[in-house]
């Protein structure tokens, strides 16, 4: 050990006596590392920017629809089942642990109203607060409405920036009031922008309510007729209807209060039209899967034999790219780390082979003083090491200066990664190691004598 | 006093591209401790070849060397180094001071290679004590650039001095000095021949030198010609000094 240390000492002299050929010898390594750190943290910030990206289209969802209900052999088709209510969505929330969200959902398609402005928005979306974390949509201004919202049935709403536009020429939305199948809702919040969806969907085009509203106090009647709803509602609502009117005349009299006894009103069901739930990361969708499918099960009374009647669904292409995404990145950067380390280490080498053919006399005085074979070789593969290391260090703080300034001057994502530090802390090492052990041998294998007469 | 150097028959060939060349012829020679001789001879007869293998940079072909009673000739390479170490002081013509290093650590130098070397401050003092043996206690810090050629020589000669060897090796010590620096460092080999009782081989190719020493081995086409005393008209000059 005290033998190390004295060579060490050596080797630290050595290098401090020509300050210059030192740090040249290193600008490989530093430049290496440098870029190794930069690469790194440029490329887990892209990654995971991208991965955010894939989230935000809904790789970590999966959609439950009621199963089909039939009569006398006749199907009516995935989701006629009115099986699925929002009493099985908070289990799902409670009792799933792979879950992180579950929202219910009741879709409309109706007409929304705003003074002079009507629109028509792609998704009239009922649920509950839980919706927005599924989803992830992010809040541009105001707030999402809230679980007492929900069980009040209040008339609020959450609008798209698209619906924003169409309905309010001005921008300001927040606080106004719109008019649903005549029912006001207050509108308490803005969303972010998110775009288009993967099939080309404006996912911008959405109002978001509770869901009690919806079902309750709008659409009232049941859903099947939905389409129906947003023609009806665009005669009923307003004025011009009246001056020129395009409903045809009321041909049968007026219900009488035995005939309405007679004939109730249709009941309406709790049930909502999906289930939408989101899970910590998309690795846990099988999982989610599974816990779902036995509490529903479980839930809906459904005997061992009997098929389920309800169905499940993921995003399977979503999160099959998003994998294979970030595998590809990953495999890129290590392959671009690799290469520029090995160019850093053959830097090192090369300069260490000049340096010992230039301090040819010095090995050869130190051999002639009682320098065994080994000495020099532990004197070059520390100073090796040293270098290395060195260029190491001064390579991270360099590659963090550069991926930091690139984040500030391009806003490109980075995310600093203490694994790279530490991986490239120890192939520099190696590095010293393996490129410097030739030179060394090299030196070790001096001849004295035609070392002190090497000019 | 033991033989500090006994050398019997020693034989060295070199394989050339034109086949063996035999250029130690079967060598032999001792040296009495506390003796100073010159070992003199022309370029090409040999000299260097001898001295290298009396410093035990290389081995013999054949034939035996004892350097203070260890048979050289069957040591390793890393025994060989560590002979060097311990038993011989090297003073080379071209000084060989490693460069942009101070004079104290130069003469510190091989105490790096040293088994039970003393450390810190016990080392320093130790360096310092040997400059100041040779008259530079005031230059510790001075780069070689900055000493002249006679204080470089100087510095090589406390650093030779360092281990206490059994032998001071001096090849051509004053070759690239003028008489005058050359005339000193020649004194400063007298008085530690004198003093301490140290033996000194002078390589020299040099009368003027070779007369400095006590005995004078002179050697031709790799063999030893003669190891009578000098004539005393010569050494007189030598030990003038003397009451």
């Amino acid at each position: 050990m005290p033998a190390i240390t004295a060579t060490a000492v050596t080797s630290i002299k050595a290098l401090r006596r020509n300050p210059l050929r030192s740090a040249l010898t290193t600008l490989g390594i530093i430049i290496g590392i440098a870029s190794v750190i930069a690469m790194v943290q440029i490329g887990e910030g892209s990654s995971a920017a991208i991965k955010q990206t894939i989230k935000n289209m809904g790789a970590n969802t999966l959609i439950i629809f009621p199963g089909a209900a039939a009569s006398g052999g006749v199907s009516f088709g995935g989701g006629s089942a009115v099986t699925l209510t929002s009493a099985d969505a908070a289990a799902i929330a409670r009792d799933c642990p792979s879950v992180s969200a579950a929202a219910p959902v009741v879709n409309a398609r109706m007409q929304l109203v705003h003074g002079s402005q009507n629109w028509v928005p792609q998704f009239l979306i009922g649920s509950t607060p839980a919706y927005f974390t599924v989803r992830d949509w992010k809040l541009k201004a105001g707030r999402f409405f809230n679980n007492d919202d929900v069980r009040n049935a209040n008339e609020v709403c959450v609008l798209g920036q698209t619906d924003v536009k169409a309905l309010f020429p001005s921008g300001r939305a927040l606080g106004k009031i719109i008019l649903v199948q005549q029912v006001p809702l207050r509108v308490i919040g803005v969303l972010r922008r998110k775009g288009a969806n993967m099939m080309g969907m404006d996912q911008d085009d959405i109002v978001v309510l509770p869901w009690t509203t919806l079902k309750y106090r709008i659409s009232g009647s049941a859903l099947m007729n939905q389409n129906q709803n947003a023609s009806t509602s665009s005669t009923n609502s307003f004025s011009p209807s009246q001056l020129y009117p395009q409903k045809s005349q009321n041909l049968y009299p007026a219900v009488s209060s035995v005939q309405a006894a007679d004939t109730p009103n249709p009941v309406t069901f709790p049930n909502v039209n999906n289930i939408q739930v989101s899970t910590p990361n998309a690795a846990a969708l099988p999982q989610a899967m599974a816990e779902i499918n036995a509490l529903l099960r479980q839930r809906h009374h459904l005997l061992p034999n009997q098929p389920d009647d309800f169905n499940i669904r993921d995003l399977a292409e979503i999160s099959h790219a998003l994998g294979k995404t970030s595998m590809l990145m990953t495999d890129l950067l290590t392959g671009v780390a690799l290469i520029s380390l090995v160019v850093g280490g053959v830097g090192i080498m090369n300069i260490m082979l000049v340096s010992v053919t230039e301090r040819t006399r010095e090995i050869g005085l130190r051999m002639a003083l009682g320098a065994k074979p080994i000495d020099i070789l532990g004197q070059f593969i520390i100073e090796a090491i040293i270098l290395c290391l060195f260029g190491g260090a001064l390579g991270i703080l360099i590659g963090q200066l550069l991926s930091t300034m690139v984040q500030s001057v391009f806003h490109w994502p980075i995310q600093i990664s203490v694994p790279a530090v530490v991986a490239s802390f120890l192939v520099s090492a190696f590095v010293g190691v393996a490129f410097g052990y030739y030179p060394a041998w090299k030196a070790s294998r001096l001849d004295p004598i035609e070392a002190l007469r090497y000019e | 006093m033991a033989d500090v150097i006994e050398v019997k028959d020693i034989v060295k060939t070199y394989q050339l591209g034109g086949g063996p060349v035999q250029v130690l012829k079967g060598v032999s020679m001792t040296v009495t401790g506390g003796e100073m001789v010159a070992l003199m001879g022309a370029s090409g007869s040999g000299k260097t070849t001898l001295m290298n293998i009396l410093g035990c940079l290389d081995r013999p072909t054949s034939g035996s060397y004892k350097l203070d009673g260890r048979e050289i000739s069957s040591m390793s390479v890393a025994q060989r180094a560590q002979i060097r170490n311990e038993k011989i002081g090297f003073v080379f013509q071209n000084f060989n001071l490693l460069p942009r290093t101070t004079a104290l650590d130069n003469v510190l130098l091989p105490m790096a290679y040293a088994q039970g070397a003393p450390a810190g401050a016990k080392l320093r003092k130790r360096g310092v004590e040997m400059l100041e043996r040779v008259g530079l206690g005031q230059r510790l810090d001075h780069h070689p650039s900055q000493l002249s050629g006679g204080q470089q020589q100087r510095v090589a000669i406390a650093r030779a001095l360092i281990n206490n060897p059994r032998l001071l090796l001096a090849d051509e010590p004053t070759g690239n000095l003028d008489s005058r620096t050359s005339e000193e460092v020649l004194r400063m080999f007298q008085q530690l021949n004198r003093e301490e009782n140290l033996t000194v081989l002078l390589v020299t190719h040099a009368a003027e030198v070779a007369h400095h020493a006590s005995r004078i081995i002179h050697i031709k086409d790799g063999l030893i010609e003669s190891g009578a005393p000098p004539a005393p008209a010569a050494a007189q000059p030598a030990s003038a000094g003397g009451p």
